[in-house]
């Protein structure tokens, strides 16, 4: 399978006319507020170094002005860097000429945006089709591509609404159809359910962690809720002011907070969810009688050993085979002990 | 003893160039321009000759089609347009009261008029619209432009004008359109610039160039107030015919003016408002026609 693995390298954006003239005074340290108050100047992005995995989720989270839109606003460089690279099977996107950047997005990325961001003059299929009609795909195939797509979100029947006729989450359905409908490698989501309601916010994560099951996209989801960071993220970067300030697997972020900054984030997390049973077995001794395999979530451990009346329980790999063992008090221990910095 | 008496000269009368240089620089003006005129007349009517062709031929086409046809082709347009029986009727009954009272004619020179001068307005106005809006500098250069067309007296630009291409159909048009061509070049520009910047973003995002942008998402998102700069340049260039008619624009407008001249009240009064009965007819069928291009807006549900 190809490599589909991004990676961001020494990136900065410094908004404004002569952003390049202050990367100095940024690498210097120079702060936020104190740029844009004496040089009229926005920092954007600071030193970013991202390793996006291949086929994987890659989430990047932060709050409200922390440099998530800019940074995802990098890889198909609807922002051009003030300096640093993107790379792409070995390319660097922010050399690209426009022809090339033009085949870029078109055959390589798909975008789906926070406020959907669909053609309103547009019908549903027209709007799923539109990016591999600019491709230059006929217009048979087109249809029957994004009909295809339209039925994988849910949205069999309404191909002939038009947008505005359509709920949030519909209308998102749409959004997320278009972008699979161009068949790329890369799908880009700024905040994509962030405008829906919890329900239905569940169920597009749903819809989406099924489809990659199958689909194997890189793909780059900027949220700025833990949970759903937690839920969808094989990888997770956290910005803070346009810098990276930690980067990891969910549970290395919920088990080790780089700072306060983060651990005040991961404090209120349904830590029984997140972390795995692998990370507080014990070497195995003798094996009990229950079985858990590896890669469970002590929520679900916690569940079994009640069930099943133990208090300890052996881990199993794909094979059957112990590799270690855990205790209901280990258990418990890791789900109630808050993350400490 | 006023203020005036107690200031110098120079103070009191405002200080103007001296009587025979003044008639010098006119003349001066006048007489490069009759030159430019004798040395580029033939080319310049050259240039508009298929126009005055073309005008030639929809003029005749309208006034040789027999009337009972001319009305069902409009009522069919109007249907078209607006899809509405009460407009269908109302048009027909207003012109079969226009021809029954012998304006016939007329109305189909005017109608050929102004048809002819909405579809350049329309012809010139949308890309010079396209080309504003993609350019804050030309949009700087464009906007006083235009305000001088709306703005300056009609008869003053009529004077270059006549002197360059003399009495016809031809600087009749040329004039109407001057008036009337603004507001579809603004709007145009104003319809583009309005579009959501996240949709444009994300025709971006997909890829689309330049030339995709504009006319897959652009355009047909500025159809709405584009299509209201028609509707206005189709009503100003009615409202352009009776000045137009000074300068060899048959129609109701010249009627309009030789009852000015003479004080034929219920002359004046008749081609007034059968102008006025075109007016409203163009007026609401372009609008529903704008409305119906806005169907994708109404909200069923959600
Ligand atoms: N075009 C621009 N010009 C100047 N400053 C900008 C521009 N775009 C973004 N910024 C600034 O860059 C910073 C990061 O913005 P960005 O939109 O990337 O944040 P975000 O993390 O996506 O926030 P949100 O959650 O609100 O979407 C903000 O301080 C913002 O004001
Ligand atoms: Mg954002």
């Amino acid at each position: 399978m190809a490599d589909n693995s991004i990676e961001v390298k020494g990136l900065y954006k410094i908004f404004g006319p002569h952003g390049e003239k202050y990367i100095q005074m940024v690498k210097d340290g120079i702060s936020k507020d104190e740029l844009n108050a004496k040089y009229g100047h926005v920092l954007g992005l600071k030193d970013i170094n991202i390793k996006m995995p291949s086929a994987k989720i890659q989430v990047i989270m932060g709050l409200s002005g922390s440099g998530k839109s800019t940074m995802i606003r990098h890889i198909n460089r609807l922002i051009e860097p003030t300096i640093g690279e993107v790379i792409y099977q070995g390319h660097d996107i922010c050399k690209m000429s426009k022809s090339e950047l033009l085949k870029f997005r078109r055959h390589k990325t798909a975008m789906v945006f926070q406020k959907f961001a669909l053609l309103p003059h547009r019908t549903v299929i027209d709007n799923t089709l539109f990016g591999i009609e600019l491709q230059g795909v006929s217009r048979g195939e087109a249809e029957e591509r994004a009909r295809h797509w339209l039925s994988r979100v849910g949205l069999d029947g309404f191909e002939d609404n038009y947008p505005n006729q359509l709920s949030g989450g519909m209308q998102q359905r749409v959004g997320l159809a278009r972008a699979l409908t161009n068949d790329a490698d890369i799908l880009l989501m700024d905040e994509a359910f962030s405008a829906l309601d919890p329900l239905i916010r569940m169920d597009m994560q749903t819809i989406l962690l099924e489809l990659q099951e199958e689909l194997h996209k890189t793909i780059v989801f900027i949220t700025h809720d833990l949970d759903e960071a937690l839920r969808l993220g094989d990888r997770i970067a956290i910005l803070r002011d346009g810098e990276v300030i930690q980067q990891g697997t969910g549970q290395e972020i919920v088990l080790h907070p780089a700072d306060a900054y983060i651990s005040d984030f991961v404090k209120e997390v349904n830590r029984g969810r997140v972390i795995k049973v692998d990370t507080i077995m014990s070497p195995a001794t003798t094996p009990p009688t229950l079985q858990i395999p590896t890669g469970s979530s002590l929520e679900f451990a916690a569940k079994k050993l009640t069930d099943s009346n133990e208090t300890a329980a052996a881990i199993t790999d794909t094979s059957g085979a112990a590799i270690g063992e855990i205790s209901m008090k280990a258990v418990i221990n890791a789900m109630v002990t808050p993350a400490t910095y | 003893m006023s203020l005036k008496d107690m200031l110098p000269d120079y103070l009191a009368e405002f200080p103007k160039m001296g009587r025979a240089d003044l008639r010098d620089f006119k003349k001066g003006i006048d007489e490069s321009f009759r030159v430019f005129t004798r040395e580029n007349g033939e080319t310049i009517e050259n240039f508009f000759y298929p126009l005055k062709m073309f005008m030639v031929w929809f003029e005749k086409l309208l006034l040789g089609t027999p009337w009972p046809l001319m009305i069902a082709v409009l009522c069919l347009l109007v249907w078209f347009g607006a899809r509405s029986i009460t407009m269908v009727i109302g048009t027909a009954l207003a012109l079969m009261l226009i021809g029954y009272l012998g304006m016939w004619d007329d109305t189909m020179r005017t109608l050929a008029l102004v048809s002819v001068s909405t579809f350049v307005c329309i012809a010139i106005g949308i890309p010079v619209g396209i080309l504003m809006s993609k350019s804050d500098r030309i949009q700087a250069v464009i906007v006083p432009i235009l305000d001088i067309m709306q703005t300056i007296p009609a008869f003053v630009y009529l004077i270059p004008v006549l002197m360059l291409l003399g009495i016809g159909k031809v600087p009749g048009l040329i004039a109407v359109c001057i008036y009337a061509i603004p507001p579809v070049v603004r709007l145009t520009n104003l319809g583009i610039r309005l579009v959501d910047k996240d949709v444009l973003e994300a025709a971006d995002a997909f890829g689309a160039s330049p030339r995709q942008k504009m006319l897959k998402v652009q355009l047909p998102l500025a159809l709405p107030n584009l299509f209201a700069g028609v509707n206005q340049t189709i009503m100003m260039a009615l409202a352009m015919v009776v000045v137009a008619s000074l300068i060899g624009a048959h129609g109701l407008g010249s009627n309009v003016l030789k009852a000015v001249n003479n004080q034929y009240l219920t002359l004046g009064m008749m081609n007034g408002l059968a102008i006025v009965a075109i007016a409203i007819v163009f007026d609401r069928v372009s609008q529903k026609f704008g409305k119906r291009l806005q169907k994708h807006s109404e909200k069923v549900h959600g």
